[in-house]
Parts: structure tokens; C-alpha cells; sequence
């Protein structure tokens, strides 16, 4: 395992944030958070005269991308939290970013103006209207160069097409076409059209009473277009081929663990529940977390995982208070390194964990500002179950479950991560001797 | 109660016979709350040896099923509520209802509540959100969704069709799965017939459950049902979810009125009336706040 240093602890002055997403190259980083507002953050410039700040990230842009909505059908508040981003590959100048909350997604075009165009005839530099008769000469504005502007626009709003909260949007490898998922249907949007959405995946049951199931997350395949995987509340993955038919109700692959009979209780539906579910990059695995675990999956294989590493196993003796405080619901997320080798997910307490799959060795760090200074190393963590704690050890019962890392992501190609830590944003880097 | 203090403003715009009914049931929930705790805490300081494992267990499934039909009910939010969430504690229920069913237990729950005697009917008022553009769409009458043994009682308590209506959708069981809003508005208190012959098939209590649930999911959407008819109104009342009764026998013991509407209930409550079965069981509002701020998290 790397040496983890910490290259800078940025403080978000904004509510909660609800998702952290690197854009493919990595140079810009988004978090979305519940008063609905995006932060974009950019990656400096390495530069000589100051070689120890390596790329660190500064806010590039801020916009208010969903403000709270009123259903006035249901007399129900459409929260504007942001439940995720999705970056577009760069094509031109401009990046393009989805965002979504609850019902309605978002293109966005961020773009930069460095130059602005002066010596108009008709207007003068102030915007004043000149008066036309005092105009006795014509000129050709010229575009003169002006402080750098990062402007955030509305492209696209795809809006009424989810009857159910949106958990996921994924945007298909032929850039053209994205999917947004809400708890019993997936629709397949073209990034162009806003009016029409094709509806791919219903688990909806005829009579709402006999709903046991929900799709929990989806996510497109990295290479192939066609593919893509859903994620239910009882542990299951779909994998679903758009080729074989319109409505993709029937699946290709159905990736499910058998259960433990001698872990069952009546907790065990809950905690099998999946919450996120990724791609590798290279698209041979898939990636799925539970409440107590997260899993790795070989896309050709699908009676069981092929691995299974425990984030906190030490809470299964807690699930009962777990569920009573509604912690046993929290929707944890997973995510690959560049390369697949290492794996991360959050926990309680501001912990993080990641799990290098070759050496099968595992880490736990932590995401605050008590215990980590600038460039300082991070120190691994550890949680004492019973019996003595050693110093420097946690116990179970003091852990805090209200600081919870939900989101995390990792750098496309480098080892750099964002950890999001209830309002606060951590940004960490490997070391470099 | 933190809670209750937050329901008004969830409420606003509501009568207060309404927002009654609300705290009415709350209440109920967590005195069961209570009471199982403070019956534990009786017998286990007399009688620790001769607990054994299977009672322990079967507390300890009755208080998770408790706990899991208030956070079903309590959700005095603006905001729809997480349907996962839903979905999962939803299927613990069932999970620990079927257990319940097989065991027995559930039989003997609803066989309590029907050697009780006719004198312990509850009045009941069965308050569920508006349904406007139901309203517009269907156009046809909808039922009431108020029960009462005799018109006069319905007539204290329905005050508005507009607030108290009932859209029907397909199959008995939806009857109360077709209301639009969020469900976490509806209040459901129990009816208990003056034949008391609707309670006491213990297999129906399991219809009592699907009430339940479909009264939780079908407020995710807006379901345009025909008017229903009078065999799904057999059904609505018939099916009640039977622990409903053991809460009640033990709580406390209210002599039902025509003349009284859920107002009265909520202060008849707060008054005087003692339990009749268990002693130890009172309805002590500090108490009862207490729970309320462990359950809330506050």
C-alpha cells in the first residue's frame, strides 16, 4: 500500500455533500451537495518555481444547478440535493457534466471566457446606448483579453420522466446516449432530445402492494454500449443486453450470492441490500457494496463473487441499534483505482477503507481535520472489537455514526482520491519522495 | 414528545381533529413501545433464571416488529420518504409476520383480543390524505374513509369529503393502497366492529398486514381505481393488523361513545384511565417523550 499524504483538506462551505465524480481525465473534480449546488474543482498546473504543490485542486466553478421544487400533485417538496454527477467525455473547449436530484436531470456546459469584445458603435463600454448622431466613424470590435470567467449553463433539462426517486445516472460509451435510474425503472435518454426517453428496465408490480424490490443503482458498461447492470434492494445484479429487446425486463446475466444460513436473521435482507454497483475499468468485474461488505464480481461468473472483503464486520453484532437509527439504510459507494488493482469504500466515523486485490492487504483511514495536518501522512486506523484496546485503537461503542462517508472517488489514472466527509471535501495524494 | 411537537407544522392546514388523530396514534405506538419494555424490565428482575431463550426471542421479534411498523408510520415529513427504506423494513414485517403466523404466536395474539368482551371497543377514525385530483379524475363518489358503528358517529367525525376520501383501486386489500399522497400523512387507528366477529380469524390478520404495506406503497403513486364496492369496504374493515388490539387491551381502556370523535379520544387518554389488564404498563407522558427523542434521534 501507498504512503498517503495529505495534500490539502478543503473545507466546502455548503450543506452535506451528496456525490464526488473526477471527470474522465481527472483534471476537474464535482461535488454536488443537498442545497443543490455544484462545486468544480480544477487541477493546477504543475509548475517549477513551486514543485511541492503537485496539481493541487482550487475551485474552478460554482452554480446552482436544481433548487427545491413543489409537487403539487402529491403536495410533496422535490428536494434539490444532488444525488449524482456524471461527466461527459471532452470534446471541444467546454466540459459537460449530468446532474441530477430526485426527478429531473441536468446538462451542464461549463465553459471558460478569457476575452470580451470591445469598441462596439452602437453601445459604448459601460453598455450605455450612444447616441447615434454623435457616431461619425465606424469600428471593428476587437476581442480584448480579460480576467479568466468560468460560466456554467443549462443545456439540456431532462424533467418528467420519473414517477420514483432517480438513484443513478450512467452515460453509455457511445456518448450520445445516457440512462437515468429511479427505484423501479431505468430510462435511456439521447443527450440531445429532452422531450422522449425510452423506458428500458420496469420492476414495477401491478398492484404496489406486492413491491418487495427496488433497483438500487445501474451503471452502463465502460466498452460496450449495448450492456449495462441494475442493482436491487435484495442483493442481486442484472446484466442486460439492449440488443435483445426493446424492454430489458428480462436479464442476460443474474449475479446473485447465495445466502449464509448460519448469518441469517432478520436483518439479513437489509444488509444484503446492494448501494452501489461499478464497472471495472477494463469491464471484466463488477463492483458491488453492502451494508458489510463490498464484493468483487467476474462478469463470466455468476453463482458468487470472486472476492469478498469485509469494510466492518464488527458492526454485525450491532445491526438491531443500526437499524433502530436508520444507519442500517446508509447507501455506502465503492470505487476502483485507475488501474483495478486497489478498491475503496467508506465507513462510521469519517473511516475509509481501501483493499488492494493483489496483496490482499487492506486499509483503514480516517477524514478529519483532528487528525491529519497538511502533507502529513495519514496513519492508518484501526477498531477494536472486544477485549483490550490497545492505545491508538477505537472501540466499536465509541465510534460516531453520525460522521458516515458515503462518497468517495478516485483519480482515472493517478493516485489521487476525494473523500467526502459530511460537509467537508478531503483531497489526497500519493506520496512522492 | 419532539415529534409531536413537529407534526403541527407537517400539518399545516389540517384541522385539528386531524392533527389529533396523528399524535392519537403516535401515542399509541410508542406506549407499546413502552409497555413491552417496561414489562421486560418487570419479569426480568423477578423471574431471570427461568427466562428463557425461546420468550426472549419472541420479545425481542415483537419489539423489532414494533419498531418497525412506527418507522412505517412515522414520517411527518414534507418530503417523500425513501422507498428502499420503505421497501425493506416493509419485508422485515412480512418476514417476521409469516414467522409470527407460523409459530402460532400471531393465532394467540388475535384469540386475546377476541375473549375480550364487546365493552372494549375502540372508536376509531381512519383519517387518510386528500385525493383532489383523484376527486377530478374519477369524478364518482369515493368512499368514506371514516368507520363508525352508526351514522351519527360517522357524521361527528366526517367533516369534510374533500379531506377524508378514498379512491379504489383494483382488489380489496389496494382499497387502501390508492391514495396519492405521501403515505406517511395517513393515520391509521383500528375499527373494531361491535360484532367483534371480524377479528377473530387470526389467518386475516395477515390481510391486516398487506393493508399496512399497501397503504405504504400505494401512496407512491396515483393510481386512478374505479369506485369501489361494498365487498372491498367488507374487506377494509375486516382487516386490521391484530396487534393493534394487544396494544390497545393493554394501554388503556376507553369506553367508546357515539358522540366521540378522535379529539376526545386524544384527551381521554391523557386523563385518568387506567389500564385494565396490566398494571404495570401506564401511559406516563415524560415517559413517553423519552422514547419518543430515542426513536426521533434527537
Amino acid at each position: 500500500m501507498h504512503l498517503l499524504e495529505e495534500d490539502q483538506g478543503r473545507c466546502v462551505k455548503a450543506d452535506i455533500i451528496s456525490t464526488v465524480e473526477f471527470n474522465p481525465t481527472g483534471e476537474l473534480l464535482a461535488t454536488g451537495d443537498k442545497g443543490g449546488r455544484v462545486v468544480v474543482f480544477q487541477r493546477e498546473q504543475e509548475s517549477k518555481n513551486q514543485p511541492h504543490r503537485r496539481g493541487e485542486y482550487n475551485v474552478y466553478s460554482t452554480f446552482q444547478s436544481h433548487e427545491p421544487e413543489f409537487d403539487y400533485l402529491k403536495s410533496l417538496e422535490i428536494e434539490e440535493k444532488i444525488n449524482k454527477i456524471r461527466w461527459l467525455p471532452q470534446q471541444n473547449a467546454a466540459y459537460f457534466l449530468l446532474s441530477t436530484n430526485d426527478k429531473t436531470v441536468k446538462l451542464w456546459k461549463i465553459s471558460e471566457r478569457d476575452k470580451r469584445p470591445e469598441g462596439y458603435n452602437l453601445k459604448d463600454e459601460d453598455g450605455r446606448i450612444r447616441d447615434p448622431t454623435t457616431i461619425t466613424a465606424l469600428r471593428v470590435p476587437v476581442l480584448q483579453p480579460m480576467d479568466l470567467m468560468v460560466e456554467a449553463t443549462p443545456r439540456r433539462v431532462f424533467s418528467n420522466a420519473h414517477t420514483y426517486h432517480i438513484n443513478s445516472i450512467s452515460v453509455s460509451n457511445d456518448y450520445e446516449t445516457y440512462m437515468s435510474t429511479d427505484d423501479l425503472r431505468i430510462n435511456l435518454w439521447n443527450l440531445e432530445i429532452t422531450n422522449q426517453s425510452f423506458n428500458i428496465v420496469d420492476i414495477k408490480p401491478a398492484n404496489m402492494e406486492e413491491l418487495t424490490e427496488v433497483i438500487t443503482a445501474a451503471e452502463f458498461h465502460p466498452n460496450q454500449c449495448n450492456t449495462f447492470i441494475y442493482s436491487s434492494s435484495k442483493g442481486s445484479i442484472r446484466l442486460c443486453d439492449m440488443r435483445a429487446s426493446a424492454l430489458c425486463d428480462n436479464h442476460s446475466k443474474f449475479f446473485e450470492e447465495p445466502e449464509d444460513p448460519s448469518n441469517r436473521s432478520f436483518f439479513s435482507e437489509i444488509i444484503s441490500s446492494i448501494s452501489d454497483v461499478k464497472f471495472s475499468h477494463s469491464g471484466r468485474y463488477l463492483m458491488t457494496r453492502d451494508y458489510l461488505t463490498v464484493k468483487v464480481w467476474d462478469l463470466n461468473m455468476e453463482s458468487k463473487p470472486l472476492e469478498t472483503y469485509q469494510v466492518h464486520d464488527y458492526l454485525r453484532s450491532k445491526l438491531c441499534s443500526l437499524y433502530e437509527n436508520d444507519c442500517i439504510f446508509d447507501k455506502f459507494e465503492c470505487v476502483w483505482n485507475g488501474s483495478d488493482s486497489v478498491i475503496m469504500t467508506g465507513s462510521y466515523n469519517n473511516f475509509f477503507r481501501m483493499f488492494d486485490r493483489n496483496t490482499k492487504r487492506d486499509v483503514t483511514l480516517e477524514a478529519s481535520r483532528e487528525n491529519s495536518k497538511p502533507r502529513a501522512i495519514l496513519k492508518p486506523r484501526k477498531v477494536c472489537v472486544g477485549g483490550k484496546r490497545r492505545k491508538d485503537e477505537i472501540s466499536v461503542d465509541s465510534l460516531d455514526f453520525s460522521k458516515k462517508i458515503l462518497h468517495t472517488a478516485w483519480h482515472p489514472s493517478e493516485n489521487i482520491i476525494a473523500v467526502a466527509a459530511t460537509n467537508n471535501l478531503y483531497i489526497f495524494q500519493d506520496k512522492v519522495n | 414528545m419532539s415529534l409531536l411537537c413537529q407534526a403541527p407544522t407537517a400539518l399545516v392546514g389540517w384541522p385539528p381533529w386531524l392533527e389529533a388523530s396523528v399524535q392519537h396514534a403516535s401515542q399509541f405506538w410508542m406506549a407499546n413501545m413502552y409497555s413491552k419494555g417496561t414489562k421486560r424490565k418487570f419479569s426480568d428482575s423477578v423471574d431471570v433464571a427461568t427466562d428463557n431463550k425461546a420468550v426472549l426471542y419472541s420479545r425481542q421479534r415483537q419489539s423489532l416488529l414494533d419498531m418497525s411498523l412506527i418507522k412505517l408510520q412515522l414520517c411527518h415529513m414534507l418530503v417523500e420518504p425513501n422507498m428502499c427504506r420503505s421497501v425493506l423494513i416493509a419485508n422485515t414485517v412480512r418476514h417476521i409476520q409469516e414467522e409470527m403466523t407460523h409459530d402460532g404466536s400471531w393465532q394467540l395474539v388475535t384469540e386475546a383480543f377476541s375473549g375480550s368482551g364487546p365493552s372494549d371497543h375502540l372508536v376509531a377514525t381512519e383519517v387518510l390524505c386528500r385525493s383532489s385530483v383523484l376527486e377530478q379524475q374519477d369524478g364518482g363518489p369515493k368512499l368514506y374513509s371514516v368507520m363508525g358503528y352508526d351514522s351519527c358517529h360517522e357524521e361527528e367525525v366526517v367533516t369534510d369529503e374533500g379531506l377524508c376520501s378514498v379512491a379504489v383501486g383494483d382488489g380489496a386489500p389496494a382499497l387502501l393502497g390508492t391514495i396519492d399522497h405521501c403515505w406517511d400523512r395517513a393515520v391509521e387507528d383500528r375499527v373494531i366492529k361491535d360484532s367483534g366477529s371480524e377479528v377473530k380469524d387470526g389467518t386475516r390478520s395477515w390481510e391486516g398486514a398487506k393493508t399496512v404495506m399497501g397503504q405504504v406503497f400505494g401512496t407512491f403513486e396515483i393510481k386512478n381505481g374505479a369506485p369501489g364496492s361494498d365487498p372491498a369496504l367488507e374487506e377494509l374493515f375486516s382487516a386490521v393488523d391484530a396487534s393493534y388490539y394487544d396494544l390497545d387491551t393493554i394501554l388503556t381502556d376507553i369506553q367508546s361513545t357515539p358522540k366521540m370523535g378522535p379529539y376526545n379520544l386524544l384527551d381521554s387518554m391523557t386523563s385518568s384511565h387506567g389500564p385494565t389488564s396490566n398494571s404495570s404498563c401506564r401511559t406516563d407522558l415524560n415517559e413517553l417523550d423519552h422514547i419518543m427523542e430515542i426513536i426521533v434521534g434527537s
